[in-house]
């Protein structure tokens, strides 16, 4: 059994490296087992580059699947691959595996490197005990990758898409409180992502309120952006936000008033607006009331008898057609 | 929340107040267009600017109101004042409904502290038409001038476009905007006559032409051999009222289809008709149920992504859409003798006309059967609705059988129970 420690939750360069040594060693996935030296992502200073203290610990990728494509063969010790003696050891830190001087025959096409990316991401643990065994196919199933309807694959696709869906769904549900801090306008809001996708939701709102200060917390993990560098901060508390924000009195009562009382549709309301969002959107409060009053305001403009204007009105006169809007005449 | 505001100074209350109570009836006057994309458009962001703002081409919804409308852009009137005596619209002329005009101002600021707080996209501008069509277009154009040039706005500004408007107001709106729309309103121009007196469809046909031809320019860099002026990058969309007045919905699709063939629209939205404050005793007593407009935005998918013509989507001869069936299972029905479809020989345009395949499904399926046969539990684990799908599909594992032609098979495929719609006679 092999042991990778991985230095943060997606150490996507750790875990390409370990595990391109070791198809090279034709480790089978079964054989390898997963972890996380901190369970914090990445860019946080601090004891990140510290050696786990429990290498037992909840972070490992359990390997109780069933597991059909065993490779059969004698595994080689990474140590003695590098020439030490240690053949025994079983414990493969990324950083200590030389680059190989052999030519590279890994099968790793685009497609899975693209979804790996964002698979990495995932909460799953078992992610990189599933990246690694596509990866292991891969090297013997040629188009396999290209099959949508593989179990495996299928997987691959499905953490993708809710990793996918939970940066999408930060970047539409992130609301941010305005508060003075220093003397300057800083926002500050609060968010829980249900993958670890704050590294790479960062340039999303760099790119778009790069001018602002601002720092978006999450219970894991937070990061704060002062203009000119992103700074990743230890995960943080709700209670840390400023209970008010005059503009958000303003979004209320927007919310309240672009509904449509005489078109209720909840479903297609909450399956784009899960109610487990609701908590850390300050709107999420009015929708109870919203759709209880929607009856009544509905039947009132039915019932209401049409009344004549109250009000002077002149008539609108066209004026003369303009001949070509576009201004030519060709 | 009131604590906020008894911090401020008297004055700064009061004009707090007095912009709370323009937002409540000026978005009360919005609420009735339907679009609120914020998609197509360019990609940029703010890291070598002034200001803020991004945008990623895809869209995004930061909210949704309980009538599943996603909620995109903050979507006002600049003044609900208006000259015009639509008869379908809340703030037609005639209207006792309360009314108010933002400043330029005031619109500027609400937009950049919605945006700041990452409650939306942008802003989506339309008004009532006040003094003349250019006075009118002049204003809104100068909220977007001011986003633009004054505070680097780079997020997303979408701009409703007055047809009557001089051709150099609108290249202006162009310039500051990512989306601009003209709502051709209702499917005929006979119904616009009859119901909005103000407005003319040829008018509005010759501004969309002007629209497409500058949008057209804007994209062609081999002309001059140099940049064409930037205009409206997300091209231009319109919006249809349904169920305001007798067309059916052979004469809607048709209508979208020649819109979308001459002008090269992004997307025609179809608006269900709904009962509005203080409305017209011209107007229909009955609004048109909401599953007719989501039918009719099914159809106007089959007809953009999935090769249908408008004709071929009309299976009855009263020229509705079914209500209880999407309108590709109700083709599938009328045209059996076409299915079942083996997927894992049809060509790609057959493959898109199997109720239930979406776009992403049939490229999956045409990527993998170049390694190997799909099977039926290969469509189980691409979570395609296999269910629906099983009576016009032929796999190696799988064939329908007697099921394709039996007679019940209309009645099994259908969405909505009856029902409730029973019951509904004797409530």
């Amino acid at each position: 059994m092999h042991t990778v420690y991985l230095e943060h939750e997606t150490d996507m360069e750790g875990w390409r490296y370990a595990a391109r040594q070791l198809i090279r060693l034709e480790v089978a996935p079964q054989e390898v087992s997963w972890c996380v030296k901190s369970a914090r992502e990445p860019g946080i200073q601090g004891d990140i580059f510290a050696m786990p203290d429990s290498r037992s610990g909840s972070d490992c990728s359990s390997q109780e699947w069933a597991i059909s494509n065993h490779a059969g063969r004698e595994v080689v010790g990474i140590s003695q691959y590098h020439g030490k003696t240690d053949v025994t050891s079983s414990t493969i830190f990324p950083e200590q595996l030389a680059p190989s001087t052999h030519a590279d025959h890994l099968m790793v096409p685009r497609q899975f490197i693209e979804l790996a990316r964002s698979v990495i991401l995932h909460q799953a643990p078992e992610r990189f005990y599933l990246l690694y065994r596509v990866l292991w196919r891969l090297q013997r199933e040629r188009g396999l990758m290209r099959l949508a309807g593989d179990a495996d694959v299928a997987r691959l696709h499905a953490m993708t898409k809710s990793v996918r869906r939970d940066m999408h769904k930060m970047k539409a549900f992130v609301r941010f409180r305005e508060a003075i801090v220093a003397g300057q306008p800083r926002y500050l809001a609060w968010f829980e992502p249900e993958h670890h996708i704050m590294a790479a939701i960062a340039p999303f709102f760099i790119g778009r309120f790069a001018t602002m200060d601002w720092t978006i917390m999450s219970p894991n993990m937070g990061m704060n952006w002062d203009g000119d560098v992103l700074q990743f901060l230890p995960g943080g508390k709700l209670e840390a936000l400023p209970a008010e924000d005059d503009s958000e009195v303003l979004w209320l009562s927007y919310y309240r008033h672009i509904f449509n009382p005489a078109r209720l549709k909840l479903k297609a309301m909450q399956k784009e607006m899960p109610k487990k969002y609701w908590h850390n959107l300050p709107e999420a409060e009015l929708i109870d009331s919203m759709i209880a009053e929607a009856g009544t305001r509905t039947q009132a403009m039915l019932q209401r008898a049409p009344e004549l204007p109250r009000r002077k009105i002149i008539g609108y006169k066209r004026g003369p057609q303009r001949p070509d809007i576009t201004g030519g005449n060709e | 929340m009131i604590q906020v505001v008894v911090n401020f100074t008297e004055r700064t209350y009061n004009g707090f107040m007095k912009v709370k109570q323009k937002l409540e009836i000026l978005a009360d006057a919005a609420k009735y267009d339907a679009s609120c994309a914020s998609s197509g458009t360019e990609q940029r962001n703010s890291r070598n600017g002034k200001g803020i703002g991004s945008t990623t081409g895809a869209g995004i919804c930061h909210s949704y109101a309980p009538d599943g409308r996603c909620i995109s852009l903050l979507k006002i009137l600049l003044t609900n004042f208006c000259l015009f005596d639509c008869v379908y619209c809340v703030n037609r002329v005639s209207s006792n409904v309360p009314r108010a005009r933002f400043s330029i101002e005031e619109v500027v600021q609400l937009t950049l502290a919605f945006y700041r707080r990452n409650y939306i996209e942008g802003l989506f501008l339309s008004s009532g038409i006040i003094q003349s069509p250019d006075y009118t277009m002049e204003q809104v154009v100068e909220v977007a001038r001011i986003l633009r040039e004054e505070h680097d706005f780079r997020g997303y500004i979408h701009l409703k476009t007055i047809p009557d408007a001089s051709p150099d107001l609108l290249a202006r709106a162009g310039r500051y905007a990512d989306r601009l729309s003209i709502n051709i309103e209702l499917p005929t121009a006979a119904g616009l006559s009859a119901l909005a007196p103000e407005k003319d469809a040829g008018a509005i046909r010759i501004s969309m032409a002007g629209l497409r031809e500058r949008i057209d320019a804007s994209k062609d860099k081999t002309a001059s051999g140099k940049c064409p002026p930037r205009f409206s990058p997300g091209g231009q969309s319109t919006q249809m009222i349904v169920g305001a007045d007798a067309s059916d919905d052979r004469t809607i699709l048709t209508t979208s289809a020649d819109l979308y063939g001459q002008y090269r629209l992004r997307r025609v939205y179809y608006s269900a008709f709904s009962p509005i404050p203080d409305a017209s005793p011209m107007l229909p007593l009955q609004s048109p149920p909401l599953i007719r407009e989501h039918r009719l935005y099914q159809a106007d998918w089959l007809m953009r992504f999935y090769g249908f013509e408008a004709h071929e989507i009309i299976t009855s001869e009263h020229g509705m859409l079914a209500l209880d069936m999407d309108p590709k299972t109700a083709w599938a029905i009328q045209n059996r003798a076409m299915f079942p479809v083996d997927l894992n020989r049809a060509s790609k345009s057959t493959l898109l006309r199997v109720p239930g395949l979406g776009v992403r499904n049939v490229q999956r399926i045409l990527t993998a059967r170049r390694v190997r046969a799909v099977r039926l539990d290969d469509l189980v684990r691409m979570h395609a609705p296999v269910s629906r799908m099983l009576p016009f599909i032929q796999l190696p594992d799988y064939h329908p059988g007697a099921t394709l032609d039996a007679a019940s098979l209309p009645a099994r495929l259908r969405e909505v129970p009856t029902v409730p719609q029973q019951l509904g006679l004797f409530m």
